[in-house]
């Protein structure tokens, strides 16, 4: 922050008098100040931001607009950011309103303040016209208009809204059925694949599950009161599309335990399409633990060798398909680089049937015994992976109740230290 | 905030439905779907077990968007796809019709807006990304500007499907790196230790939760000009950023000093390999707006190189399993230097134990 205030006050303000025009004066002009760094990104093909920004604010004339294009353009020449954090929040809740204050107001007064509303999402991120339509009006009427779809934990996020807006501007959506995410120190928003809505591979109801577990915790996702968030995602098969393993502390992966099913006439069409060494090539030898061979001509999956990883049935989407036993694996403790650095989900329930109501609710006891062990062993700022190593994963297995499976380690331990009840 | 007159009593939904957001084909064929195909980049085929089939149009979206773009949108699924739409964790749009007849209008008129079709199979999908200058309050660049010259210099990527498999990319505007782990990342890389304003420190910073913060043990109490404050062992810091993320008197973005690095061989799926994290491949990249060439230059060297060399299937940390770090250095151009060796915890593990060599 003292570098950027420091920035700021040796920086002398180009566009001085910029404000001339906002009384409608000068009604000829453009109603946003040039930004010559900003107009660089209106070039080339991708679709560009900086145009559809400039296109709302001179349609729209709202000051915020203008003051945070300059603000922006700021940053391009200085190379820092500034906007602070603050508490701005809705009656009742204590997250979901990420509170952006600008630390140069006497340069940019338009841009003094510019919160965020997380919004959820529908599971799978489905829309009808009428939903989002509808969404934007309200947005329009109360903030800048500007939207990101989506933010990398899944929410909607509505850019751009003054502190005395935001509680009519909140019970206007939650009208539509709209609600906040999460934020800080506690449940957040999840993120669901497309699963069962297109995919062929989808091994559970992840949109169900979602939506079931969100409500579940909803206490917990507004009014934060752990050690660290906590973050759900939900896909559908081992190909994890929402990234599951790397960016949520609860990974919930479809997966099944029977043998994969098998049409022969759509395998020999593939074969007679692609020929034999494409199924050498590309399907066979790309079995990490080498479960395919070739028997009397015919390719043959040894179910106990497979790990269900997907390439096969990746590779023939026609052929092959998840086994009929179909359920989910729980992995826990993935999260980035803060810290003590990046930190895959590691498995903590190979199977667990997620079909019946029962099933559901089986699911969500077992994540309110994991919450409580978490808030009883946890350190401050520690997310659940974190606290997993530190503590061990026996303890955490033992802590929840959870029967210890070889399918938790990659190997039986390599070093003789421990003590055992003997 | 409570208002006198407030008259709505909040309730507590979460998530919003999904039902009513589903294509009727999606919900009269849901859980039931037999196999997909991709006839062309950017379109999806999927057939139903009922024979029914539903075709997808995918397109790239700038992610920062605004009411106008839309309601464009809107007006597009409402002439294509019966008014249903949604979105791909990579920032997509998707329009699901079961009119066949519909798509190439369609292609054509998205393209005709400036909306590129494609993002699909063997491609380079659009990127994952944060949030930057625009409105985080602790970033050294604007992942959305990085994003936007990056997605130009590979838009013909984008739009075909070449590659040997499909290639995710991440930005990240610290280190914290919240674009995720990725085939290729472009990750902000901090050089220097946080610079601390001892004037407003402990007004404005719990100091036990700064110090606590720190994984390195850098960070300690000290009184300066007769104020309590905190001071950092620069010998001891890893110019991580942790501490800024408490203390925003704990400055560590600078103009100058706040770099960019590369990351390659990030997967998250599960499938032939375990899901996988990134190794830097670069560093010491200028964070340069508002074009950033010198990072899309070492992102299309090894877009190149990885084209040119993979295997169908192989995404690229597979690729550079095959091939090996030396191999991969030597095809992208780019340089192994001493600071790539790591050195913090379970360095151990990427040591070559063993006598595999290449030469």
């Amino acid at each position: 922050m003292e570098g950027a205030n420091k920035a700021a006050s040796n920086e002398v303000n180009k566009n001085s008098g910029c404000c001339a025009c906002s009384g409608g004066s000068c009604s000829d002009a453009k109603f946003l100040n040039p930004t010559p760094m900003l107009d660089e990104l209106e070039h080339g093909p991708w679709p560009s931001f900086i145009a559809g920004f400039k296109g709302l604010a001179e349609r729209t004339k709202k000051p915020m607009l203008r003051g945070v294009m300059d603000q922006l353009e700021y940053s391009y020449n200085t190379k820092m950011g500034y906007w602070k954090g603050g508490l701005v929040t809705v009656d009742g809740y204590g997250a979901g309103i990420i509170t952006r204050y600008s630390m140069i107001k006497d340069k940019f007064p338009e841009a003094e303040q510019f919160h965020t509303m997380r919004i959820q999402p529908a599971p799978g991120l489905h829309y009808n016209t009428e939903m989002l339509r509808n969404l934007c009006d309200i947005w329009e009427k109360h903030g800048s208009g500007i939207i990101t779809l989506h933010g990398q934990t899944g929410d909607i996020m509505l850019q751009g809204i003054e502190q005395d807006k935001v509680q009519e501007c909140f019970d206007e959506l939650n009208q539509q059925g709209w609600d906040l995410g999460g934020a800080g120190a506690g449940m957040r928003t999840a993120v669901s694949c497309i699963g069962p809505g297109r995919c062929e591979n989808a091994c559970y109801d992840n949109l169900k599950l979602h939506l079931k577990a969100l409500k579940h915790f909803v206490g917990v996702l507004h009014r934060p009161e752990w050690n660290y968030k906590l973050k759900f995602k939900f896909s559908g098969c081992p190909n994890d599309c929402t990234n599951a393993i790397m960016r949520s502390d609860m990974a919930v992966i479809g997966t099944w335990k029977d043998a994969i099913q098998v049409d022969t006439d759509e395998v020999k069409a593939w074969v007679a399409e692609r020929g034999l060494d494409a199924l050498v090539n590309e399907v066979i030898n790309l079995c990490p633990t080498k479960a395919i061979t070739m028997k009397d001509g015919e390719m043959h999956i040894e179910t106990r060798d497979c790990v269900r990883c997907m390439h096969c049935l990746n590779a023939m989407p026609k052929a092959l398909s998840p086994g009929k036993e179909r359920g989910i694996s729980l992995l826990m403790g993935g999260k980035n680089t803060l810290k003590v650095g990046v930190n895959m989900g590691s498995l903590i329930v190979p199977f667990m049937k997620m079909e019946s109501d029962e099933d559901i609710e089986a699911f969500t006891d077992l994540i309110e015994e994991i919450i409580d062990w978490w808030d009883d062993n946890g350190l401050d700022h520690e997310r659940i992976g974190e606290t997993i190593e530190r503590v061990g994963l026996k303890d955490f297995l033992e802590g929840i109740g959870q029967e210890i499976d070889i399918n938790h380690v990659t190997r039986p331990r390599d070093n003789p230290y421990f003590k055992a009840k003997y | 905030m409570s208002s006198p007159e407030k008259k709505w009593k909040t309730i507590e939904s979460g998530p919003h439905t999904y039902e009513e957001a589903l294509h009727p084909v999606v919900r009269k064929n849901y859980g039931n779907w037999r196999y997909h195909e991709i006839p062309r980049p950017g379109v999806l085929k999927h057939v139903a077990h009922s024979g029914d089939t539903i075709w997808t149009v995918r397109a790239g979206t700038p992610r920062q968007d605004t009411v106008d773009m839309i309601r464009v949108l809107c007006t597009i699924a409402d002439k294509y796809s019966d008014g249903f739409l949604r979105f791909t964790v990579r920032n997509n749009v998707e329009f699901l019709t079961p009119n066949q007849a519909n798509v190439e209008p369609m292609i054509r008129e998205l393209e005709s807006l400036g909306f590129p079709v494609g993002g699909t199979g063997n491609c380079v999908s659009s990127v994952a990304h944060t949030q930057g200058w625009l409105h985080c309050d602790i970033p050294a660049t604007d992942a959305s500007g990085v994003v936007k010259s990056m997605m130009d210099s590979v838009y013909n990527e984008f739009k075909n499907m070449e590659m040997p498999n499909k290639v995710r990319l991440s930005t990240s505007c610290c280190a914290i790196n919240c674009g995720g782990q990725a085939d290729i990342a472009v990750v902000v890389k901090h050089t220097r230790p946080p610079r601390i304003n001892h004037d407003h420190l402990a007004t404005i910073c719990e100091l036990p939760k700064a110090v606590a913060r720190c994984p390195v043990a850098a960070i300690r109490p000290t009184v300066v000009n007769g104020k309590r404050s905190l001071m950092v062992d620069e010998a001891k810091c890893i110019c991580c950023g942790a501490c800024f993320g408490a203390c925003p008197a704990m400055e560590i973005n600078h103009p100058e000093h706040s770099k960019f690095a590369v990351w390659v061989g990030g997967k998250n799926s599960n499938a032939r390999s375990k899901p996988s994290t990134m190794s830097i491949v670069a560093h010491n990249l200028p964070n340069n707006p508002p074009r950033w060439p010198e990072v899309t230059d070492v992102v299309g060297r090894i877009l190149t190189a990885y084209k040119n060399g993979g295997r169908p299937w192989e995404r690229v940390g597979e690729w550079i399993n095959r091939i090996g770090w030396k191999r991969f250095f030597e095809e992208t151009g780019l340089t192994f230097d001493e600071n790539m060796i790591d050195s913090y915890r379970h360095a151990r593990t990427t040591f070559n134990q063993s006598a595999h060599v290449r030469f």
